[in-house]
């Protein structure tokens, strides 16, 4: 169990992956990973074997679920910083119904 | 002590040095109180016991600094230095930390192991050269002994250096109210030599931050002047070493805001990957300062018109509740940073 | 984006989201009117929490607990008496860092180094076979520690073909068994769980139901972020809230319902399960992954004649010396209620499990200090 670092793949050889961990290059198995991955893509690294890939938009995503968690735990208005309202003003995906129902 | 009861390694004194002795953490601390400290002598002036980086004797109306270090690191060529770099940067700095910034003299005794190759001795003592130059620091005496293959190492290096001074910083000098700065990015050297070293397979531009700091020093005791109260270089143990002795000689509590703390890109991409933190590392070209807080912003606007001190930051604070406790501030919450104990370990990824 | 930024994203570390969520959090746990009790079973997860000091954000009526998270700590003083024995017996022993320093019945691996066994730390599976291939002459074991997840890494060497001189001989440790075990001991008040994002990554989220649906406690599956952490804490809470005993997959962008199944498909095909003496909390049932019949040509026990009677002590008993490791990682003490603690067990000599791994939570809060009130300080 670790706190993986998410990375974004380099280059492919075969099943093996060169990663930039944010200027910190590593070579990581892909022997695990589920879904094909290419140049460009970010992965979640565990003892060397990429073990998840992260789609870019998810990043924008999960911030979405984050705000949406407060909205639905009765979070008024006025307890969230002016930001955090632009963050969700300016443009997040609507997540799945079965989510919305307030408490 | 009835053994069989006792599960892992014995409580207590050990009777084996182990390798973390020399981690500049808390074992080596111990062990230092423990064995070495049974040398010391009254001086006039700091000696063995106050265990700063170096001694300072008074001689007439001045103060004679003198340090000494012994250089293992390996590997022995590294990005951005090699060992004879760190040995003449690592005695420069020790005389800079106690306020003593125009070295007099160095001296230089190597143990070679039978089998060097003469070609990278060479090279060592081009750098040794340079560096000296580059601090305004002559190397004026020496020694060379040759052992055994396998009976040492490579090579090892001691440089011991002299200076003189009129006016002696220890590290002891931290009260409440006071702040520390730091001159720069944080956990270069150590993350780019354990990221090598244990064959973690990272690449990346990590470099060592080697360089004697004894010209930035001479611009922060210039424009601090007697408010420049503290002064040690992050070496093995890092940061947080220096900031847990600043902490406990001065017997005040640090707080230390962690958002503030300059680090590069690469080294906290690389702390992350291998668990450690850069605040437990070793630097080899920066210090920690302990400022009384009227002068820290003269100090700093001093540190970052000098080229080694762009990155230089107000990281932490002195306050009075928890004295010796040194405390981060993480953007979240709050929580105690640890000594470092001993040999860092990466962790399981 | 800048790159800074983006690494900040990524981080989900925002301190602005962290407050209002932890207010959220707050609301939730007055609303319920007492105090409750949420485990979480990932050293990860604790390390996240004391590293970005959350538990001084989290509201005074709730109990954050850790569960038997770490893998390293549960590994049993035989199973390291196997390794060490191997090691003295001239197999070149490969293990992850963190397993290096743990005490067997009588010794670590870290004693058999410096006592002249060969032990290496690796810190991936792949270095350990590079290294059997390096040296064909001699028997390298991989010691493969760690839960499902990393035993989904030492699954995927084995399909991939491994030199003849390299065998496994694991310690691999299943943790939902431990979940189980914590939700139907008697004194367990848990009415939420946090599960470890990472390994939801390989077994899909949907493996929680039965759990739950039996416990009547709600699971939120959590990434490691500190938002990650807050966001998993709110909703599992607000579940427990409303008395509904669901499912949330609070890491969407890593986690799935069916999970990585031919990461799934591997694991099964070299591991399968057996009850297990796991440290400190006896035994477990479906606890242990060992290799199945059709790897056995790569499992050290079967290959090794391991005689572990030199390097064992059979009177070993870490609760006599007053060690609480095993109720601390049921969640039923916390390192501070250990007299131990911070005196006798400490980094340098530890005397628990606990105390030796990074991801062991006596030595997390060793680290990071506990549960200081430093919310006045400075």
């Amino acid at each position: 169990m670790c706190l993986g670092v998410p990375g974004k793949i380099l280059a492919i050889d075969g099943l093996t992956a060169t990663v930039d961990f944010f200027g910190v290059k590593k070579e990581l198995r892909l022997d695990i990973v589920d879904e094909p991955v290419t140049v460009g893509d970010y992965v979640l690294n565990h003892v060397g074997f990429a073990i998840s890939r992260i789609p870019p938009e998810e990043v924008q995503e999960t911030l979405a679920l984050f705000d949406q968690v407060l909205e639905l735990s009765g979070a008024k208005e006025d307890l969230m910083a002016a930001d955090v309202r632009g963050e969700i003003a300016a443009g997040q995906d609507v997540r799945e119904p079965s989510a919305k129902a307030k408490a | 002590m009835d053994t069989k009861q006792r599960i892992g390694p014995k409580a207590g004194a050990p009777q084996k040095i182990g390798l973390k002795h020399g981690s500049g953490g808390r074992a080596m601390r111990q062990l230092i109180e423990e064995v070495f400290l049974t040398l010391a002598s009254p001086v006039d002036g700091i000696g063995l016991a106050a265990l700063d980086d170096g001694a300072a004797l008074r001689v007439g109306d001045r103060w004679l600094v003198l340090t000494t270090d012994s250089h293992v690191v390996h590997p022995i060529f590294f990005p951005g230095g090699d060992i004879g770099r760190i040995s003449v940067s690592g005695t420069v700095n020790d005389l800079a930390m106690m306020g003593a910034t125009e070295p007099l003299g160095l001296t230089c005794a190597v143990i070679l192991e039978e089998g060097f190759p003469r070609e990278d001795l060479e090279r060592v003592v081009r750098s040794m050269r340079d560096t000296a130059r580059e601090a305004g620091a002559p190397i004026v005496t020496g020694d060379t002994k040759v052992m055994g293959k396998g009976q040492v190492d490579g090579i090892v290096i001691n440089t011991a250096g002299v200076a003189l001074t009129d006016r002696v910083v220890t590290d002891a000098g931290l009260r409440a109210g006071d702040v520390v700065i730091v001159t720069g990015c944080i956990g270069d050297h150590g993350m780019a030599v354990m990221a090598r070293r244990h064959d973690l397979r990272l690449e990346g531009d990590l470099r060592s931050d080697v360089a004697p700091v004894n010209g930035l020093i001479r611009a922060v005791l210039a424009a601090g002047g007697e408010d420049v109260v503290a002064m040690k270089d992050p070496t093995r143990g890092g940061v947080a070493g220096v900031l847990h002795e600043l902490a406990a000689k001065g017997k005040v509590g640090i707080v230390v805001d962690e958002p503030a703390l300059p680090v590069n890109d690469e080294v906290r991409a690389a702390g992350e990957m291998i668990g450690i933190d850069p605040l437990l590392v070793a630097n080899e070209g920066k210090a920690v300062i302990g400022v009384r807080a009227r002068a820290a912003d003269r100090v700093l606007a001093a540190l970052r018109a000098h080229p080694q001190g762009l990155r230089a930051a107000i990281i932490a604070r002195a306050v009075a509740e928890r004295p010796g406790a040194v405390i981060l501030d993480t953007g979240f919450g709050k929580r105690m940073l640890a000594e470092p104990e001993g040999e860092l370990l990466p962790r399981i990824c | 984006m800048a790159a800074q930024d983006l690494f900040e994203q990524l981080k989900f570390r925002d301190p602005t989201r962290a407050r209002a969520l932890a207010a959220a959090l707050e609301r939730n746990v007055q609303a319920m009117g007492r105090e409750v009790s949420v485990m979480h079973v990932c050293g990860s997860h604790e390390q996240a929490i004391a590293r970005f000091g959350l538990r001084a954000v989290l509201p005074q009526g709730l109990n954050l607990i850790m569960g038997p998270g770490c893998p390293v700590c549960v590994t049993d003083g035989p199973e390291v008496d196997e390794a060490v024995a191997l090691a003295l017996q001239g197999v070149r022993v490969c293990t992850y860092g963190d397993m290096l320093r743990l005490p067997g019945t009588a010794r670590s691996l870290a004693d058999a180094q410096a006592d002249g066994g060969k032990v290496e730390i690796v810190y991936s599976v792949s270095q350990a076979v590079e290294l059997a291939r390096q040296h064909p002459a001699e028997q390298v074991v991989f010691l493969a520690s760690g839960f499902e997840t990393t035993a989904v890494a030492t699954a995927a060497v084995i399909l991939s073909g491994v030199p003849e001189n390299f065998s496994v001989l694991s310690v691999h440790k299943y943790v939902p068994a431990a979940m189980e075990l914590v939700a139907a001991s008697p004194e367990t008040k848990i009415e939420g769980y946090l599960a470890a994002g990472h390994a939801a990554i390989i077994t899909g989220w949907a493996i929680f139901e039965p759990f739950a649906a039996r416990t009547h406690a709600p699971v939120a599956v959590a990434g490691f972020e500190p938002l990650d952490i807050l966001a998993a804490l709110v909703k599992v809470t607000e579940l427990m809230k409303e008395g509904r005993p669901e499912v949330a997959n609070v890491y969407p962008r890593c986690v799935t319902r069916e999970g990585n199944l031919p990461a799934q498909r591997s694991l099964w095909k070299v591991f399968r399960l057996r009850d297990g003496r796991w440290r400190g909390i006896a035994d477990v049932a479906g606890g242990n992954l060992d290799l199945t019949p059709a790897y056995a040509h790569l499992d050290a026990r079967s290959r090794f004649t391991i005689d572990t009677a030199a390097v064992r002590n059979d009177d070993a008993e870490e609760e006599a010396k007053g060690c609480i490791c095993g109720s601390i990682m049921l969640g039923l003490a916390r390192p501070t209620d250990c007299a131990l603690f911070g005196k006798v067990c400490v980094p340098e000599s530890p005397v628990g499990s606990c105390m030796v791994s990074s991801e062991g939570q006596c030595r997390i809060w060793h680290t990071y200090g506990g549960l200081p009130d430093l919310r006045k300080v400075g």
